[in-house]
């Protein structure tokens, strides 16, 4: 029960890199970590034929940019207590400012704002080619689980 | 067109939706977004539960699809903002999710679509839209 604890604490922020390769759908749309520290992170999703929404335009999916908003809240929140801590995410609020440029990548930053024993609350936003001006903003309110062993999973 | 033709059009336009492996059905104009479990899709490997960013997405892709079928027209609506809520954890399972168009204006569409597994009366996730509808 004890082992693959994933509580365990590194200073080092390994742990908040591993959430960018280690997660399989992190790593199927190709997530890089840019930064993780003081609890904000930074993450980047390369532009990919595979990942467009419209065809017409070659524009990156929102689909997409919900999964990199959603992944890189929870990398702010291991900036913030510097371990890996199972997360899962409560509401999550996306608005659309405008679509990507055509064939750009996505870039977002989350801050970790606020957290108490048991929740985070977490802001975001995503941009192509500058921070100031932002495609999405996003604010979301994640629940911090204890340590998941044998028989925390499954059920709700 | 028919229905099933708008459909059809809709999830063959979008590569992420491929991405994503998505299908979905039509009952009359009532559609059902069909999302099969797939390993990629997992954000948690210790439940292992679905990626937040997965349900998400589909939410907003059935809303999208379903919007493609009753507001047909060659361009794509687009998305103004989103509400997930997250209710249970999305489990190695297939996905069903079913649009609610709450109100069609002239130019905004307001959508709720909600997510379920094993039993409709248990969802897994909900959101909430507003979307914009893109002009013939």
């Amino acid at each position: 029960m004890s082992d693959a604890n994933p509580n365990l604490p590194n200073p080092n922020l390994d742990a908040a890199a591993a959430m960018a390769t280690e997660v399989p759908q992190a790593a199927a749309l190709g997530f890089q970590m840019v930064s993780a520290s003081d609890a904000r992170g930074v993450m980047h999703v390369p532009w990919r034929e595979d990942l467009v929404g419209d065809p017409d335009t070659a524009v990156i999916a929102s689909g997409v940019v919900t999964s990199l908003l959603d992944h890189c809240c929870g990398m702010a929140i291991t900036a913030a207590t510097g371990e890996r801590r199972p997360t899962a995410t409560l509401d999550l609020r996306i608005d659309y400012m405008r679509p990507a440029a055509s064939r750009a990548g996505v870039t977002v930053e989350a801050h970790c704002y606020h957290m108490t024993r048991s929740i985070a609350f977490v802001r975001a936003h995503a941009w192509d080619a500058d921070p100031a001006d932002p495609i999405a903003t996003a604010q979301a309110a994640f629940m911090l689980a204890g340590p998941a062993g044998p028989g925390t999973g499954g059920a709700a | 067109m028919t229905s099933q033709d708008h459909l059809r059009a809709f999830l063959e336009r979008a590569p992420y939706i491929r991405f994503l492996g998505m299908t979905a059905e039509l009952a009359g104009d009532e559609l059902t977004g069909i999302l099969p479990f797939s390993p990629h899709l997992i954000g948690n490997t210790l439940l292992p539960a679905l990626h937040g960013g997965v349900i998400g997405g589909f939410l907003e892709m059935t809303a999208l699809a379903q919007l493609a079928v009753t507001q047909s027209t060659p361009r794509v609506h687009k998305t103004i903002d989103v509400t997930i809520e997250y209710l249970r954890p999305g489990r190695a399972l297939t996905t069903y999710a079913r649009a609610d168009l709450r109100k069609v204006g002239r130019r905004i569409a307001n959508v709720h679509v909600e997510a379920w597994q094993e039993a409709r009366s248990q969802p897994i996730a909900a959101l909430r839209g507003h979307f914009m509808l893109a002009e013939d």
